[in-house]
């Protein structure tokens, strides 16, 4: 990748999610007012109001909600195309957007992935998904 | 009907369209700004409200006034995309109802296909969980959309396809449309991919242009120039900010926004003479007309099959040519204001909607993020 993705802006909200990709695990919140689960992370739940949120390691599986091949891409993805992103609905039912790897041919919308943790820098890890 | 009838679309125009390299956004606004008053027989003196939206300027009502040497009591620069000129006929109304102004200046200007502002990869606040990713917006956000569509309901890119040259039949009787050659549906299909399932020519055009829009009150109304195009319904509504967020990616906000204004205006579905809706990518449409009630849910596909929305078509749809062919300068809505009105007082010649009455006009903005409807009715 000739130029680089910026980092997300790690801020008190969002540190822990990106922390927790560096250590290989998918965080994700949940509301201990009204038990929803929570994805981006938030101080305050968005369901309820509540600002009883709490952070849970979660197994990274789930199914693929949609996804779209790229053929024309900007800035730092235009030389990596084609490419795969889609959204991606965990087993704890929040969304996620991420990248989807593997075999073009394979890849359908409600088929089970799991997560990869994909190290881009030093200190930068996203979450791809991967065909089960 | 049922509308009170409180306010009408007086004057409407264009500024110079496609490329239009010797002229900035504010030029463009000025120019549409000038034309659509005259169109109403005002002056700038009678207007007493500025609405616009745009990212070329911090504050751009400020801008825009002190432009246009306009004394302004009320200014509203509600920016939620391409929907955002709908919302602005919107707020105009309850603004001339509230008794704060008689006449509102609507406008809208864009260089995208000349000099667009540079791209930022910046990912703050909530984007950061998107924007590393590489999903091109807002293309890569309706190729999702589509995809699940299809998947649910086995909608097909010919399907989609239809809605292109639909569209580009219609264009081809504008003079002022950017794209005029005809197409088929093969020219869809085998255009290049931009984003699977959407093609080339699923994706609206990259346009400079400006237009204006002007809303007065009833009392106003008795002295301008043409018949008045009487705003007999709106409402606005969103859903989401970014794609993942949407609860549903085949139902828009059109469901609230839509059964709002048609409450509002008192006219059912069958009674639309001529509908322009807002049509960033082929799937817009298809979600768009569901979503309003048009169709049921996953029949989008089927609504538009057989030249349906084309000229001659049972169900006159995007009559300049669309944001897929006419022009579309990132923020499209006001157009779709534009050419209602000119149905409505039968000045569109050779695509001429027979005996248009009401039209129902439609914007969408963002990555199907909001939306706003507004029904219209002539004397």
């Amino acid at each position: 990748m000739s130029q680089k993705i910026s980092k997300p802006v790690t801020d008190e909200e969002s540190r822990p999610f990106w922390e927790g990709l560096n250590n290989k695990e998918l965080l994700i919140q949940q509301c201990g007012s009204c038990g929803e689960n929570i994805f981006y992370p938030r101080s305050i739940c968005p369901y309820c109001f509540s600002e009883e949120i709490q952070w849970r390691k979660v197994t990274g599986n789930g199914k693929i909600y949609s996804y779209t091949v790229v053929h024309q891409a900007f800035g730092p993805y235009k030389e990596e195309v084609p490419f795969v992103v889609g959204i991606v609905e965990l087993d704890e039912g929040v969304r996620m957007m991420t990248r989807i790897i593997g075999d073009r041919e394979q890849i359908e919308v409600d088929k089970e992935v799991t997560v990869l943790f994909e190290q881009i820098d030093d200190d930068f890890t996203l979450p791809y998904f991967q065909l089960v | 009907m049922k509308s009170d009838r409180t306010a009408a679309i007086v004057g409407v125009a264009e500024s110079d369209l496609g490329k239009t390299p010797n002229k900035n956004v504010l030029q463009l606004q000025a120019q549409a700004a000038k034309v659509a008053l005259a169109d109403a027989g005002l002056t700038k003196d009678d207007v007493d409200a500025l609405f616009t939206a745009g990212n070329w300027a911090w504050a751009p009502s400020l801008m825009l006034a002190e432009y246009l040497g306009i004394d302004t009591k009320y200014t509203d620069s509600t920016n939620i995309g391409g929907s955002s000129f709908e919302a602005h006929v919107g707020h105009a109304v309850a603004g001339i109802e509230a008794g704060l102004f008689e006449v509102a200046l609507i406008t809208y200007g864009s260089t995208n296909r000349t000099n667009p502002m540079n791209s930022t990869f910046r990912a703050p606040l909530t984007a950061q969980y998107e924007l590393p990713y590489g999903l091109p917006t807002p293309v890569g956000a309706y190729a999702l959309a589509a995809t699940r569509h299809m998947h649910q309901y086995g909608t097909t890119s010919e399907q989609l396809a239809e809605v292109s040259v639909a569209t580009r039949k219609w264009a081809s009787m504008n003079e002022k449309a950017y794209k005029r050659e005809p197409i088929e549906i093969s020219d869809v299909l085998h255009s290049r991919y931009i984003a699977e399932p959407l093609h080339l020519l699923d994706c609206c055009l990259v346009t400079d242009g400006g237009g204006a829009v002007i809303v007065a009150s009833k009392e106003v109304v008795a002295r301008t120039k043409k018949r008045p195009v009487w705003i007999l319904g709106h409402g606005e509504a969103n859903s989401h900010n970014t794609i993942v967020n949407m609860p549903d990616l085949t139902v828009t906000s059109a469901r609230e926004s839509g059964q709002r204004a048609f409450e509002m205006a008192g006219v059912s579905r069958t009674e639309i003479d001529v509908a322009e809706i807002y049509d960033s990518f082929t799937i817009t449409v298809l979600l768009t007309l569901e979503s309003l009630g048009f169709c049921e849910p996953g029949e989008g596909g089927a609504f538009v099959s057989g030249q349906r929305t084309a000229p001659s078509g049972d169900f006159p749809m995007n009559t300049n040519g669309g944001g897929l062919s006419y022009g579309h300068p990132g923020m499209y809505g006001i157009f779709l204001l534009i050419e209602a009105v000119r149905q409505l007082r039968d000045e569109c010649e050779a695509r001429q909607v027979d005996n248009a009455e009401i039209a129902l006009v439609h914007g969408t903005g963002g990555v199907l993020s909001s939306t706003s409807t507004v029904i219209l009715g002539r004397d």
